[in-house]
């Protein structure tokens, strides 16, 4: 009997996905990454070769690398403390292509002012460069800022818009004959009206992968209607199975398999020789991540008020933000109860809701955790999210072994192309996608 | 005394969508070191995105620039900016950027968006894209990157500016997401050949390509242009003409046919074109030179696999071999190559420290 496989995916130290149903909006989680001693470049290609090496090492499925969001602002000026500017993400990957053999290679796209032909033009092309390796995310961010740097933002239904540009980009990829003929093409929808030839032949996987995150039932059911890999916020199981299973019921009304649609979720890891070890340095992580003056920026930036005569280690605003976003809202009001419940005071209600590791523990007990965690059918695989630059590193050395022994994880790379590592069909003309 | 002569050449490969085969060529061109290879890109024939193909070979090349062809009609110019300043770190400082419009109906029809313009519109906003692309790489000023542990500060927020920038068709506020980029301003690259284009060449562009038949053709265009930046007030030193020539070395044993060689390449429809062998191109080059008419130039091989390792291995080393043409990089960036300066940032106080930022 074959123990079942988990799929494991990396983003960068400090990386935050900027998604509306991503629970970070204050930015965090990535101090420690630039106030530490080893601190790694953002923008330096060295950065993204060692992170690419170290991943495919680990013989891990995918890399994904967001777009940067517009600079976070704070009061008017540039957010002084926020980790910000890095690589357009798709160039970066062409680059890692020639540096790496199997690794999957993912970027996050903007869907709000996406272009379908430019986009599928550039994903072909790391497809072709890459051997059938590259990935996309397709991200429904709608920064209000990012209108005022492009000519075609600010649609109104962008969730709507992500899905017609996934269609689009696909009858884009589908358009040249087999024999490597280019076919007219034309695709009329209410957000895009292009017609003409395709540039590039049939890429090796067709179709590039398409991995979509978010928790919202508006994010879950277009994930099974299109998407090859829904990355999901980290759960305890039992919540983690009940949505696991949701998303799984959804597929079969498109057509497809619970295995067409890889659920992974987003992880950080703290490891230890001991238990103890582990979770005072995970103690010490969540101190380093949100230091008093961070954590007065992150109430700040939720609540919408100047709080710099607050004491962080006093309770929370008893106002309410001053927005009216739901989801702005819906996030203070957890943190309150959070603080509510536990007796926490500002800085500690930030720790603990942006800043407590999903998994602690001795690498012994981290692989077992995760493995349990799949077999109960909570996730199929893992986004490992790094909080420390070494973070990737330290995993693959020390967690992917330990879930090689027990028969969890791949032990080698079996196909060339992304697909092929996911187990997940598609890429066909004739596939009826 | 003229300094050495600068040489380009073009990659293209028509039907060629593997990495390996343009870092093989890439890898052929930095042996003979020449300054930067160029590959062309359009959204009217097939290819494949060219921007995306120098990123891959980058890894696999340590000095010769890349300057892909990167068009502004459709694409947005924040992120064409984005794009060329990213080549440029991960290519540590030997990115370029040729500038192209797309001026056809079809190409249009490919996005949706609006229809075809006339040139003159089509390239009067290219320059306003080259424009704003050199503000949104000054936006982040080097260094502005502080990671300052002990404020908490990951950047410098005096350091990071707004570009706010309003053109005929787009505006852009800014700051750019990518730093600003190892050469502060990667190389924008024209082919002034038309008269719009001439315009934005002379304005903005570090590397003008022209085409020419002849020494005087040559050197005319050449005081054109260079007039025409100095009117728009530069320095007209800060601009390299260099002449682009299509070249056919096929017929490597034999001397030029007439008209080809010494007395200059022949007009066709693609251009001015070289059929000949490469050691008389290396008298073309010669004589070219030292008349003073072109800092260099930019060779388009018909054939690239069977001309670019003839150019290398005949023409080159005879260049070389005559103290025209450099022997190995003394610089690092296609800036140094190009002898060009890296630009001080229009935002940074003056007296401010303009080190490069380091891109490794």
């Amino acid at each position: 009997m074959t123990a079942r496989q988990l799929y494991l995916a990396a983003v960068p130290p400090g990386a935050c996905l900027a998604d509306p149903d991503a629970d970070d909006p204050a930015g965090l989680g990535s101090d420690a990454v630039w106030a530490g001693t080893r601190a790694g470049s953002r923008i330096a290609f060295a950065s993204y070769e060692r992170l690419a090496g170290a991943a495919e090492r680990g013989l891990f499925d995918f890399l994904l690398l967001d777009e940067e969001p517009p600079l976070p602002e704070h009061r008017g000026r540039p957010h002084e403390p926020v980790p910000a500017g890095g690589p357009e993400p798709i160039a970066v990957l062409n680059a890692l292509a020639g540096v790496t053999t199997r690794l999957g290679l993912a970027a996050t796209v903007d869907a709000a002012c996406a272009q379908p032909y430019e986009l599928a033009r550039r994903l072909a092309t790391l497809d072709h460069l890459s051997a059938g390796r590259a990935g996309w995310r397709v991200a429904v961010s709608a920064d209000p800022r990012t209108g005022a740097d492009h000519r075609f933002a600010g649609h109104a239904d962008p969730c709507g818009r992500a899905a017609e540009l996934v269609l689009a980009a696909r009858a884009l990829w589908d358009s040249w004959s087999p024999e490597g003929v280019p076919r007219p093409f034309a695709h009329r929808g209410r957000h895009f009206d292009i017609a003409g030839e395709f540039g590039l032949p049939r890429s090796p996987q067709g179709h590039p992968v398409v991995i979509r995150s978010g928790e919202s039932g508006r994010a879950r059911e277009p994930a099974a209607a299109w998407a090859d890999v829904l990355l999901v916020r980290h759960a305890p199981p039992e919540p983690a199975r009940a949505r696991y299973a949701d998303v799984k019921r959804r597929l079969a009304a498109y057509g497809r398999a619970p295995g067409d649609l890889k659920v992974m979720s987003r992880i950080t890891v703290v490891l230890g020789d001991t238990a103890a070890e582990a979770q005072e340095r995970a103690a010490g992580i969540g101190r380093r991540l949100v230091t008093p003056r961070h954590a007065l920026h992150a109430v700040e930036r939720i609540w919408g008020t100047d709080l710099s005569g607050y004491d962080p280690d006093g309770p929370l605003p008893r106002t309410e933000p001053r927005t009216r976003d739901r989801r702005t809202r819906a996030l203070a009001a957890r943190w309150r109860a959070l603080a509510e419940e536990k007796g926490l005071s500002l800085r500690e209600t930030v720790i603990e809701a942006s800043g407590r590791p999903s998994f602690v523990g001795t690498p012994d007990a981290v692989a077992a955790d995760l493995h349990r965690y799949a077999e109960e059918g909570a996730a199929d695989g893992f986004l490992l999210a790094p909080q420390l630059p070494d973070g990737l590193e330290e995993f693959v050395d020390r967690v992917v072994p330990l879930l090689q022994e027990r028969a969890a994880f791949r032990t080698e790379y079996r196909g060339g192309t992304l697909r092929s590592h996911l187990g997940v069909p598609g890429g066909t003309a004739d596939d009826g996608r | 005394m003229r300094g050495l002569v600068h040489l380009a050449a073009a990659l293209d490969l028509p039907g060629v969508f593997d990495g390996g085969a343009f870092a093989a060529l890439a890898r052929l061109a930095e042996r003979g070191g020449l300054d930067f290879v160029t590959l062309d890109d359009s959204f009217a024939r097939p290819g494949p995105d060219a921007l995306g193909v120098l990123c891959r070979v980058a890894p696999a090349t340590r000095r010769i620039g890349l300057v892909p062809t990167v068009t502004t009609t459709h694409t947005e110019p924040f992120r064409v900016q984005a794009a060329v300043a990213t080549l440029d770190w991960v290519g540590r400082g030997r990115a370029g950027w040729r500038i192209d419009v797309s001026g056809t109906e079809s190409e249009a029809r490919l996005f949706g968006r609006r229809s075809a313009a006339p040139a003159g519109a089509l390239w009067r906003e290219a320059g306003e894209v080259a424009d704003v692309a050199a503000r949104l790489w000054d936006s982040w000023e080097d260094g502005a990157e502080i990671r300052d542990a002990a404020t908490g500060r990951f950047l410098d927020g005096d350091r990071v500016h707004r570009v706010d920038f309003t053109g005929t068709g787009f505006s852009v506020r800014g700051p750019s997401t990518v730093p600003r980029p190892p050469q502060g301003h990667p190389v924008r690259v024209v082919d002034a050949t038309d008269a719009h284009a001439c315009t934005v060449a002379a304005r903005h562009a570090d590397v003008a390509l022209v085409r020419a038949v002849s020494p005087a053709q040559a050197a005319g265009v050449r005081d054109r242009l260079r007039e025409q930046a100095r009117a728009s007030g530069r320095d007209p030193d800060t601009l390299r003409v260099l002449v682009s020539l299509l070249v056919d070395l096929g017929d490597g044993e034999h001397a030029a046919e007439p008209g080809h060689g010494g007395g200059g390449p022949r007009p066709t429809v693609h251009g001015p074109l070289y059929r000949g062998g490469p050691v008389d191109l290396a008298e073309l080059v010669t004589s070219w030179h030292a008349k003073g008419i072109t800092d260099g130039f930019h060779f388009v091989p018909v054939e690239p696999r069977r001309d670019l390792e003839r150019l290398v291995n005949g023409t080159v080393a005879l260049l070389q071999h005559r103290g025209l043409f450099r022997t190995f990089y003394p610089g690092s960036t296609l800036r140094e190559h190009l002898g060009l300066a890296r630009p001080a940032n229009r935002y940074a106080a003056p007296g401010a420290s303009a080190v490069p930022p380091r891109a490794s």
